[in-house]
């Protein structure tokens, strides 16, 4: 077990470091830092500027150098100006002229500075995530749930009028991806002209003018049923077929086996079967898929807070990637492959803890 | 002019959309009739939902097919004071324009129903063609994977694990920036993606007709040289007869889709050769002396056939939501292209006042992909039965 946790976190560790030199080099390219001089000093800058605003912000040296620097491994850049330092790698990040020179990269806890929000991207990022985990736990509360019902009563009669129903819905939410299902529902809930808002508000079912709200900025201050309802709904909608059709299909697996007919012809109740016999093992498949699908439904989240501009870690991502900011989108890469690899982790653990025929060699 | 009402409305859209509507009667028809004969497409029209699915989806394609004669308007056109019509809306001074705006008009007034039409055309141009390259990619480096297992085993493992860990958006902001276009990087990977094709055939031709030079020097040379042709001009657009060419942007979206989908095909693929290569059929193989290539490609993946086309469905169907992901951030598209991310994108900032330009393509594209779903349900259905 303790080998295979070393080993796994060993190719946890290669697979983040090559992920992210790849982002580091392709957001490195001569033309995206040329594009970041002119969005940061001002569009009309001429090619001499440009070049000159790249060496001073400590763009200029060699990349491997540059990644060195994120990393922590070399000490980080800095410029002297008649003998006295005034800029620096560590210097612009902790302020202290003192540290120049010195290394201050990820081995040292420092993630280096974001251009689009003009802070650390610590600060900048642990903020963004708190707000996309809210976002995500409550979209877990209401995916995983509602998937595993539909998926039992799916598949615990194949063939039935209820399996096609329901086999049907699941098909239906798997094709609907996120800014399909988001905008449907905006225009069908949260629409103060069309939809069933304008109809609910002329009977006074609601106070407001819509049902829902189709902006989700105001949910970091408080979440309310109002204003978090359709992002949860957007993300959990998508997800929630995959998993369903995964535990409909474990499900009536497990309904074919020897045991079940044994209970059967016990005389055991069907209810009491479903809910005693098939159900623990049934629920394996699912555990495992449900964990891979989190890092899946991080792709929906982005997609999800940018519709409803909600500020989290997805939107951050967006702002990031848009306009370039490299050290904020290496370290949002480093939290998605972290969050990729730990699924993978804790599927595999769990999958060798629920299910006892299976041993880790 | 009154606008009209909604039953107008889809009066008028089926009666644009008849040459669809004959197309889908002589197709069901003639499978119907011939199903038997037609293996497991015959075997689909048994399958009520493959059949709805099959349907849908013919129904895009026709869509596209036909579009010049569907469509009533020219999807780029603007007509003044169309801005944000309601369906129906009647055109001010039509002349000799179609007098209505079925589906109403955009933010920059043009007429959703073209749009839809022409975009169906853009997404069937792309997705079907891209999950194909990415099943030629996934199938050349997953069979080699899981039959010699060992270090090529590993290493492509463990490359495709490192695609799959990437974030698919950030993978499309990195790959298909407008400075990255300019790069060499969309370039070497074109070269590279569009080269598996070519070596798939090639392969595979060479390891049944080996034993027969003549029929193999024309086999193989023919592949050869509409490869070479084909792979000139779709990455280097270099093509002097110019029927195969791809704009450096559209080029660099396909290779991104290319690129998030090949691994997965990757993986699915080397699962079922591992399954697969302990069968007896293939020892009988290995037996009578047969090459490992001829194993792979004329025993294994023959067999392996099911599994695969139904995720060839599934994977034209995520194909599409990818390529409507890469339009609703608007990237590697013109903004007047009218493929439905890009118009999805375009119509969510009126999305609360006017929802039907972001509407109707969302509708659209939910529609395919539950189509190619259903279809693939449908299959999968048919193909456990024997």
């Amino acid at each position: 077990m303790l080998l295979f946790l070393t080993r796994r976190i060993g190719l946890m560790l290669i697979t983040a470091l090559c992920l992210t030199f790849i982002v580091f080099a392709l957001t490195n390219m001569p033309a995206k830092l040329k594009t970041l001089a002119k969005t940061q000093a001002g569009g009309r800058l001429t090619d001499a500027e440009v070049v000159s605003w790249i060496n001073e912000n400590g763009y200029g040296t060699p990349m491997l150098t540059r990644y060195g620097e994120w990393l922590g491994v070399v000490p980080g850049w800095v410029r002297e100006e008649d003998g006295v330092v005034v800029r620096g790698r560590c210097v612009d990040l902790t302020n202290d002229p003192g540290r120049a020179g010195e290394r201050c990269g990820l081995l040292q806890g420092d993630w280096g500075y974001s251009t689009r929000f003009q802070d650390n991207v610590g600060t900048v990022l642990s903020a963004r995530l708190g707000a996309t985990g809210l976002l995500m736990m409550w979209v877990l509360i209401v995916m995983v749930p509602m998937a595993l019902i539909t998926g039992v009563l799916a598949g615990m009669r194949e063939g039935s009028r209820t399996d096609r129903t329901l086999s049907t819905f699941a098909i239906a939410s798997t094709a609907t991806p996120e800014y399909v299902s988001g905008v449907v529902f905006i225009a069908l809930l949260a629409s103060s002209t069309v939809g069933i808002s304008p109809i609910l508000a002329e009977w006074g079912w609601i106070d407001g003018r819509v049902l829902f709200q189709g902006n989700a900025r105001s949910a970091i201050e408080g979440i309310t049923l109002s204003n978090f309802t359709l992002p949860v709904l957007t993300v959990a909608l998508y997800g929630m077929g995959y998993v369903a059709r995964i535990t409909r299909a474990s499900m009536t697996e497990v309904m074919t086996q020897q045991y079940i007919r044994t209970a059967r012809l016990k005389g055991v109740g069907f209810a009491s079967i479903v809910m005693r016999h098939a159900l623990r093992n049934a629920l394996i498949a699912p555990f495992t898929v449900i964990m891979l699908q989190i890092p899946w439904l991080l792709n929906g989240v982005v997609i999800t807070e940018v519709l409803f501009s909600y500020p989290g870690f997805g939107w951050t991502l967006y702002e990031a990637a848009v306009n370039n900011d490299i050290e904020l989108l290496l370290a949002s890469s480093v939290v998605a492959v972290v969050v990729v690899l730990v699924t993978q982790l804790i599927s595999d653990i769990g999958y060798v803890y629920l299910n006892p025929r299976i041993r880790i060699s | 002019m009154d606008p009209l009402s909604w039953l107008q409305i889809f009066a008028r859209l089926a009666q644009q959309l008849l040459p669809v509507w004959i197309a889908l009667v002589l197709t069901f028809g003639l499978s119907i009739r011939y199903r038997r004969r037609l293996g497991l497409y015959g075997k689909l029209f048994d399958s009520t939902v493959g059949m709805i699915g099959f349907g849908i989806v013919l129904f895009w394609v026709f869509s596209a097919i036909f579009a010049d004669l569907i469509i009533t308007h020219d999807a780029l056109s603007q007509v003044s004071r169309m801005r944000n019509a309601v369906p129906g809306s009647p055109l001010p001074d039509p002349g000799d324009l179609y007098p209505y705006y079925l589906l109403g008009g955009d933010s920059l007034a043009r007429d959703v129903f073209s749009r839809v039409i022409m975009g169906a055309r853009e997404v069937l141009r792309i997705a079907p063609f891209a999950a194909m390259i990415s099943f030629m990619i996934g199938i050349t480096l997953g069979l080699p994977a899981g039959y010699f297992g060992g270090k090529l085993d590993t290493g492509l493992t463990f490359l495709a694990n490192l695609v799959l860990a990437f974030p698919v958006i950030l993978l499309f902001f990195l790959l298909v920036a407008p400075e990255i276009q300019e790069t060499i990087i969309p370039l070497i990977m074109a070269g590279v993606l569009f080269i598996a094709p070519i070596l798939f055939l090639t392969v595979l031709l060479n390891a049944r007709f080996f034993t027969q030079p003549q029929k193999r020097n024309l086999y193989v040379g023919g592949v050869l040289l509409i490869g070479a042709w084909a792979y000139i001009g779709l990455v280097f657009n270099a093509d002097p007869t110019g029927i195969w060419s791809m704009s450096p942007n559209l080029l660099n979206v396909f290779v991104a889709v290319v690129f998030v989908n090949a691994p997965t095909v990757f993986r699915i693929v080397r699962g079922i050769t591992l399954d697969i290569k302990t069968r007896d059929y293939v020892a009988a193989a290995q037996t009578r002396g047969e090459g490992p290539w001829y194993i792979m490609l004329w025993e294994i993946l023959p067999n392996a056939r099911g599994p695969l086309i139904v995720d060839f469905c599934l994977r034209i169907g995520y194909t599409t939501i990818l390529l409507g992901t890469l339009g609703f951030f608007g990237l590697g598209v013109s903004p007047e292209s009218p493929d439905w991310g890009s118009t999805i994108n375009a119509g969510r900032r009126l999305l609360t006042v006017y929802p039907h330009p972001a509407l109707v393509p969302a509708l659209a594209l939910m529609s395919l992909v539950l189509g190619l779903n259903l279809l693939a349900d449908g299959l999968r259905e048919e193909s456990l039965r024997d």
